[in-house]
């Protein structure tokens, strides 16, 4: 069991509109482990493949070769054990439910009970620091706010991995760095397995264990980078390992820019 | 409660000048009464002809609200039908189009011939009619345009599509069903009052409309558009009053926020 993947996948191929006149090879060849508890993020150039490759992972998409396992099964299964937490660029909290009741949604899904699902959803408030917020609408958060609330969704049923899809891309800057500290200190709560896209250099080298660089026109690996900066704080932003790491990916992007 | 008093000040103020205005030019331009009749006249006639106007009223206003919740039930209906099965959404809603283009209080005489004119079914078969496209396309819209990504998130919880359309689509739809039924419910009135207008029993207020002004008694065709336009309103309100209680996160404001930075260490 020690050796069993958070994530393993072999060998994917990922084709759209197979056999048709805009035939787009998304993703060939990938292969990649990701262990439990590790934060791992994915960068590359738009047209990458990298938010196709989180919803391989996630079974939102299906692999046109190769396997995706997570958790020595297969994703599908992954999915339906409901394994999975998600956090896209948009919150996407529903307008009709109050704070309290979005971070809820999952947990009713799994027939919780109400008591046990209020008591969920008030330390998840806390955990995301808006104690005061859960009777509250989401049109009446700011958007760093509401991403918060969307990342106390995801994690409110403690899933085993949580999937991020460039979570923090709309907020300002500011916000963006506030919400990196929180994430991290949350992951270092809970444990979780993170695979977070970004289109960030500074992000996927302050957030992460390990960063996956892909190259586009099909999607691959291009590299992998491991990323040794010990525990974050603010100070780590002006670290010379932060920006040693920050310049490794950007080396590794402009050879793949090269490459095209 | 203060400021719902003084949201409604205004259209009360401009009412009331309004009817004054009214009044008074009639008086210091000596328009006809057969032309234009004074509101005092036709708030007289109101009370005089009280017994056949509200008769008329209920007449009119049972077929326009019988035909009215016939009419959205059809489009809440076909709305699910089409979003179930997409392939007849592809047949259906051309045809829904085409039905729409159609002057359907045009159709009023040939209902007429086929649902007989002295009953109410051929009335309601117009204000069905009327009413029917706008609900059935914007509920329709409602329970289709969704956001792909709260479709993803529903999936990645494992989520059935009839969950998916009780959590997500139904609720999505609500406003765009409220915003069509504000639509409809004022139109419903219209579309009887119209469809009457072609024949049928005489004691419906699009009748003593027609008659009361062929016999130049003005005043008396006034006060029943008065209370037709009475019953309209308060299908309005109904509607305004269904839509306030169906989607209260609507009327949610904006808080001003205060100590809105996480982060820790400060």
């Amino acid at each position: 069991m020690s050796s069993e993947h958070a994530v393993s996948v072999t060998e994917v191929g990922k084709v759209f509109n197979e056999g048709s006149v805009d035939e787009v090879a998304a993703l060939s060849g990938i292969d990649l482990n990701i262990e439990p508890g590790e934060f791992v993020s994915l960068i590359g150039p738009s047209g990458c493949g990298k938010s196709t490759l989180l919803r391989l992972i996630g079974d939102l998409l299906e692999p046109s070769a190769g396997a995706v396992s997570v958790f020595g099964k297969s994703a599908h299964q992954a999915r339906m054990d409901q394994n999975y937490g998600m956090v896209f660029q948009h919150a996407g909290l529903f307008d009709w439910r109050k704070v309290a009741a979005n971070i809820e949604l999952p947990l009713e899904l799994r027939d919780w009970s109400k008591a046990d699902r209020a008591a969920r959803s008030k330390e998840m408030l806390d955990l995301v620091k808006l104690p005061d917020f859960g009777n509250h609408y989401p049109r009446q958060l700011s958007g760093g706010m509401q991403q918060r609330v969307s990342i106390a969704r995801a994690l409110s049923f403690k899933p085993k991995l949580l999937l991020m899809d460039e979570p923090f891309g709309a907020l300002d800057e500011m916000t963006r760095e506030h919400m990196q500290i929180e994430l991290l200190r949350i992951w270092e709560e809970t444990g979780t397995t993170v695979v977070f896209v970004t289109h960030s250099i500074p992000e996927a080298a302050f957030l992460s264990n390990r960063v996956v660089v892909l190259s586009p026109r099909p999607g691959r690996v291009h590299s992998i980078i491991e990323v040794n900066l010990g525990q974050r704080t603010e100070d780590t932003r002006e670290n010379p390992e932060f920006f040693s790491t920050a310049t490794k990916i950007r080396e590794a992007l402009r050879a793949v820019e090269a490459a095209q | 409660m203060r400021s719902r008093w003084s949201a409604l000040w205004p259209p009360l103020l401009t009412g009331v000048g309004g009817l004054l205005l009214w009044e008074g030019m009639i008086i210091v331009f000596g328009i006809r009464e057969f032309l234009l009749p004074k509101p005092s006249s036709i708030w007289a006639e109101l009370f005089a002809e009280w017994p056949v106007l509200s008769h008329a009223g209920w007449e009119t206003g049972r077929i326009a609200f019988s035909g009215l919740v016939l009419g959205v039930l059809a489009g809440v209906v076909l709305a699910f039908v089409t979003n179930r099965f997409r392939s007849l959404n592809e047949g259906l809603t051309p045809l829904a189009v085409a039905v729409n283009a159609t002057p359907i209080v045009a159709l009023a005489p040939i209902f007429n011939a086929w649902f007989g004119i002295t009953g109410v079914v051929s009335n309601q078969a117009v204000v069905i009619a009327v009413v029917f496209f706008p609900v059935f396309i914007n509920t329709a819209k409602g329970l289709t345009e969704v956001h792909p990504d709260e479709i993803e998130l529903m999936r990645s919880y494992a989520s059935s599509e009839w969950t998916i359309l009780r959590e997500v689509r139904v609720p999505n739809a609500l406003p765009f069903f409220a915003n069509a039924l504000r639509v409809v419910a004022p139109l419903s009135v219209i579309a009887a009052i119209v469809a009457e207008y072609f024949g049928g029993p005489q004691d419906r207020i699009g009748n003593v409309i027609t008659s009361n002004a062929a016999f130049a008694r003005y005043d008396v065709a006034w006060a029943a558009i008065v209370v037709a336009s009475a019953f309209g309103l308060a299908l309005f309100a109904g509607a305004v009053l269904i839509e306030r209680l169906s989607t209260p996160w609507r009327m949610a404001t904006q808080v001003e926020i205060t100590n809105n930075k996480p982060g820790r260490g400060k």
